[in-house]
């Protein structure tokens, strides 16, 4: 089993009144109205020593992820924070995973070959390449690029990377979507043929498809829960049984927000508030900006308009902290509580890759290093060889995150 | 109300096929729908008593066929699809009009074709920029059921809007009636997001046909300035402003519409 640290960084003060006087917490939050420039620059560097907290607390990995243009959370390049944290735990085994640089939102997409290489380079073979096609209105509103497009931009981003990272002599891509005379990126990734490759995804089944075909890791990353995930995930391991995979644990990664605390009275006291911020306010998010038209495609929009497989966003203002936590959509308590409850997840979902949440919503600083230190001592020794007795292989984590190895090389 | 025949018209050398819905009897007429589709309304059946009217569906948006859209990229695609058309449908010589996205469809098939269009019909068309009136498409892609109604019309108690803008009865067939609404909308913003200020101006001298530019007077999704800009642009063009009117000039100012529409293609 391995666990990783996700986080999302986002702004952890918004006024209490905030979402009844603008539309959206995405797009077209005006920066200067709600934010406190220094507070972010503050935010910035405590989600750094969150994550390398965790990567001293005995978390496997550290992620980070992209997001435009809102409160939510802003690592508009989760690049530089991958780059400080590469650097931060040298010589450690910590996997970098970077959940991850969006493709499509660059033109060219080789920014991510390359970039991906030099933190493959700099975290001396501790990458994993993280494919996220991207959030439909980031694509079409904040980069300004047709809904439409955004599938087979991802698509052939995806190929053109590859190639990138594979080719040994320069080549020409006449693609689509891009065209580039020369192909040639310096560095090449320490990690041969390439770094691992995981895909966040919305149990979308195309994207499933895709990563089974490629052979790689899925994450599901939903904002619903793993209760109301299992069909959804029972979907993708048929799927897999179809196209002839096997039920590798760690074909599949889960997103779990966790807060750990002396009694399950006292998460309530401690985490309930910044749940209740995180999915009333963080996703203040009108549903047609979240998919902007064209985004989806036909049968995948029919499917969602007919049979309506997760809540609006708005229905999520009528919950409260102990409805999340009850449906998982978080998973709060006593160290005990968290673990049965973690355990039950990984069990039912099949999940290789956990990754938790630390810090969600307006969760201070002090109570998420806290939280990070007691999920590592008290919880993730309990879960760690889940699988081990199915004897799997995980093919999907870093090559080179042995020190001894790397030592050895 | 007519109901109108189907035909389907292969374009763009076979890789597309366009269905065209077809009805009345006179001289052709080309009518190029807007972002929200196609849709056979009491201003269509009034030009359908004098002229033979032609509506095609723009490519992914006609019954059971999502997938055309493929077969477009982008402007320079569909211009030439609606091209191949005029020659599919053996207009020589043809009245051609556009509303919303379709007028600048319609600006766009004049300005390159322009010996073709005999006369020539804008209503409420986009396609040109100013500084001071800036509009994109998320004018009309990032809007709630409620903010679409607030931004297209006058007066959305009006009975053509009521008829219009109402779902079908029934849980499925009004979330079916979402999908290819939200769809359409999808498809014709392919070729022109994010904003629809692709190039016309340079092209717009093209156009030779007498035209006729209509505008809603209270149109809040597309700012009325643009009459006078496509009426400064075009080389031999008259402007007519509709008084209680939003950007759907056919369903709130029907009767005024097709009084000034015909005496403009009468004449």
């Amino acid at each position: 089993m391995k666990i990783a640290c996700f986080h999302l960084m986002p702004y952890r003060d918004l006024p209490a009144d905030f979402e009844k006087k603008y539309k959206s917490a995405w797009f077209t939050l005006p920066f200067d109205q709600v934010a406190d420039r220094f507070k972010v620059s503050q935010y910035y560097n405590q989600t750094l020593d969150e994550l390398i907290h965790a990567a001293n607390s005995g978390f496997d990995g550290v992620c980070t992820n992209e997001h435009h243009q809102n409160a939510y959370g802003f690592m508009v390049n989760p690049n530089m924070m991958g780059a400080v944290l590469a650097r931060a735990t040298r010589g450690k085994d910590t996997a970098i995973i970077q959940m991850g640089e969006t493709a499509v939102f660059l033109n060219p997409p080789i920014r991510v070959a390359e970039e991906y290489a030099m933190l493959d380079s700099i975290s001396e073979g501790r990458l994993v390449a993280g494919f996220p096609v991207g959030l439909g209105g980031d694509f079409a509103y904040s980069y300004g690029m047709a809904p439409m497009e955004q599938r087979g931009r991802y698509v052939e981003a995806h190929d053109l990377i590859k190639k990138a990272w594979i080719a040994n002599d320069t080549f020409v891509w006449n693609g689509k979507y891009y065209q580039l005379p020369m192909v040639n990126i310096w560095p090449k990734p320490v990690q041969r043929p390439h770094p691992p490759i995981w895909v966040p995804g919305n149990a979308s089944p195309s994207t499933w498809d895709f990563v089974l075909k490629h052979d790689y890791s899925y994450c599901f990353l939903t904002y619903f829960g793993a209760k109301g995930a299992e069909h959804m995930v029972n979907g993708y391991w048929q799927r897999a049984e179809e196209l002839g995979r096997d039920r590798n644990p760690y074909r599949m990664g889960f997103l779990v927000p966790v807060g750990v605390s002396d009694t399950d009275e006292k998460a309530a006291a401690e985490y309930g508030a910044a749940a209740e911020y995180f999915f009333h306010k963080g996703l203040h998010l009108p549903e047609q900006f979240l998919a902007p038209p064209g985004h989806m495609t036909h049968s995948s929009l029919t499917h969602l308009l007919t049979k309506r497989p997760f809540p609006p966003f708005e229905e999520l203002k009528k919950l409260h902290y102990p409805d999340f936590n009850a449906r998982d959509f978080v998973v709060c308590g006593s160290a005990k509580t968290v673990t049965e409850r973690l355990l039950h997840i990984i069990k039912t979902l099949r999940v290789g890759h956990l990754m938790i949440l630390p810090q969600f919503g307006s969760l201070s600083h002090e109570r998420t290093m806290a939280n990070i230190e007691r999920i590592g001592k008290e919880v993730l020794p309990h879960l760690r060889d889940m699988w081990d007795n199915e004897g799997w292989d995980d093919h999907w984590w870093p090559k080179h995150t042995s020190v001894q190895k790397r030592a050895a090389a | 109300m007519k109901k109108p025949r189907k035909k389907v018209v292969p374009v763009l050398g076979g890789a597309l096929e366009i269905t065209v819905n077809i009805a009345g009897k006179g001289k052709p007429l080309l009518y190029l729908h807007s972002a929200g589709g196609y849709y056979w309304d009491d201003f269509l059946d009034g030009l359908a008593d004098h002229y033979k009217v032609y509506v095609p569906h723009f490519p992914g948006t006609a019954p059971g066929k999502p997938n055309e859209i493929d077969g477009v990229d982008n402007l320079w695609d569909t211009v030439t699809a609606y091209d191949d058309l005029l020659d599919g449908l053996g207009l020589k010589k043809v009245r051609l009009m556009g509303h919303s996205f379709g007028g600048l469809l319609a600006a766009e098939l004049a300005a390159h074709r322009p010996k073709a269009i005999e006369k020539l019909v804008l209503i409420s068309p986009i396609g040109l920029w100013r500084e001071d009136a800036p509009y994109t498409v998320a004018n009309w892609c990032a809007l709630d059921d409620k903010e679409i109604m607030d931004a297209l019309f006058y007066d959305k108690t009006h009975p053509f809007v009521v008829k219009r803008m109402t779902p079908p009865a029934g849980k499925d067939a009004a979330a079916l009636w979402q999908v290819h609404f939200i769809w359409t909308l999808g498809c014709t913003a392919k070729v022109i997001w994010p904003i629809p200020d692709k190039g016309l101006r340079k092209r717009i001298h093209r156009i030779t046909a007498p035209t006729l530019v209509v505008w809603g007077e209270n149109d809040k999704l597309i700012p009325p300035v643009y009459a006078q800009e496509f009426g400064k642009a075009l080389a031999n063009a008259e402007v007519v402003m509709l008084p209680q009117c939003g950007h759907e000039p056919p369903l709130e100012q029907c009767a005024m519409l097709t009084k000034r529409v015909g005496d403009f293609l009468a004449a």
